[in-house]
């Protein structure tokens, strides 16, 4: 068995694993925690399709940054609280299980018949896509098909990072008065 | 490169059945967004695969993308989130019920 075999075999029982387990977590805390296993599993096989840039983004902003950010948001707004269990709707959880399984066979079935399960990617990757370093190729891709994109995502990160602002602002006590006659 | 891309599109296509089921049947406000999360990093993933199995890196540049807009989106989001909550006292869906006939 080839050492990528061996990454992958450990590592995908423990990402969807992870992902199960956060289902069933009551505690927001708990879920966050096994989210951030489940994105260093996802990050170790963005290292197995050759993509180690996006592998060091993926820890840096996904289980840093923004698991950080939920952290803060669940403490603030308090742990203590644990899911009630009651249903609301009939029938609702094992209907949303089954709707789960019957996706997950289907794209099975789908991907079965689109590229089989014996498709590899090419052996040459390493020097014919990411010729001169996966960065160096990255941003040439980057750059130059995908100039116009990326400068409209500045502004989307400007228009979110403002947004955000706008919304967590505290109001004054005349808005205050307004909002609790509306709820 | 032994693994086959099919395997790592399986794990993706988990992930994501994983995250819709949390949207479906979580009630907290917070966990709901942990699964759309889990269901943004699943479709990371297949573009990765895809990306590898092609031969190209135009994959890796579509999830690069699609990282910094779920960056913006939970920035937006847990905003929203942090408001309902200071109108309400809940991070429970089911109390966000006003538009409900």
């Amino acid at each position: 068995m080839q050492a990528d075999q061996l990454l992958f075999w450990v590592f995908a029982p423990i990402s969807v694993g992870s992902g199960i387990a956060m289902l069933f977590q009551r505690n927001a805390v708990h879920a966050a925690l096994f989210l951030i296993v489940n994105f260093f599993t996802l990050a170790v096989f963005y290292l197995l399709l050759s993509a180690p840039f996006l592998f060091v983004v993926q820890i840096i902003v996904y289980a840093g940054a923004i698991m950080v950010l939920f952290l803060f948001v669940i403490m603030l707004l308090g742990v203590d609280r644990d899911e009630s269990l009651v249903e609301r709707l009939r029938a609702q959880r094992p209907l949303a299980i089954a709707l789960g399984l019957a996706m997950v066979v289907e794209m099975i079935v789908a991907i079965r018949a689109g590229i089989g399960f014996a498709t590899k990617g090419p052996a040459n990757f390493d020097e014919a896509a990411n010729q001169g370093g996966n960065v160096e190729a990255l941003s040439r891709v980057l750059f130059r098909e995908y100039f116009f994109p990326f400068e409209v995502t500045s502004i989307l990160l400007i228009i979110a990072a403002i947004a955000a602002m706008v919304l967590a602002q505290r109001r004054s006590a005349a808005d205050a008065e307004d909002e609790e006659v509306v709820a | 490169m032994n693994v086959p891309v099919a395997h790592f599109l399986v794990v993706a296509v988990m992930l994501f059945a994983i995250g819709s089921v949390g949207v479906l049947v979580r009630r907290n406000a917070l966990v709901i967004f942990m699964s759309i999360e889990l269901q943004l990093n699943a479709v990371n993933l297949a573009l990765v695969a895809f990306s590898r199995m092609h031969g190209r890196l135009d994959g890796q540049v579509l999830a690069f993308f699609s990282m910094v807009v779920a960056a913006a989106e939970v920035v937006v989001g847990l905003a929203i989130i942090v408001v309902v909550y200071r109108r309400r006292r809940s991070a429970d869906v089911d109390d966000v019920s006003l538009l409900r006939w």
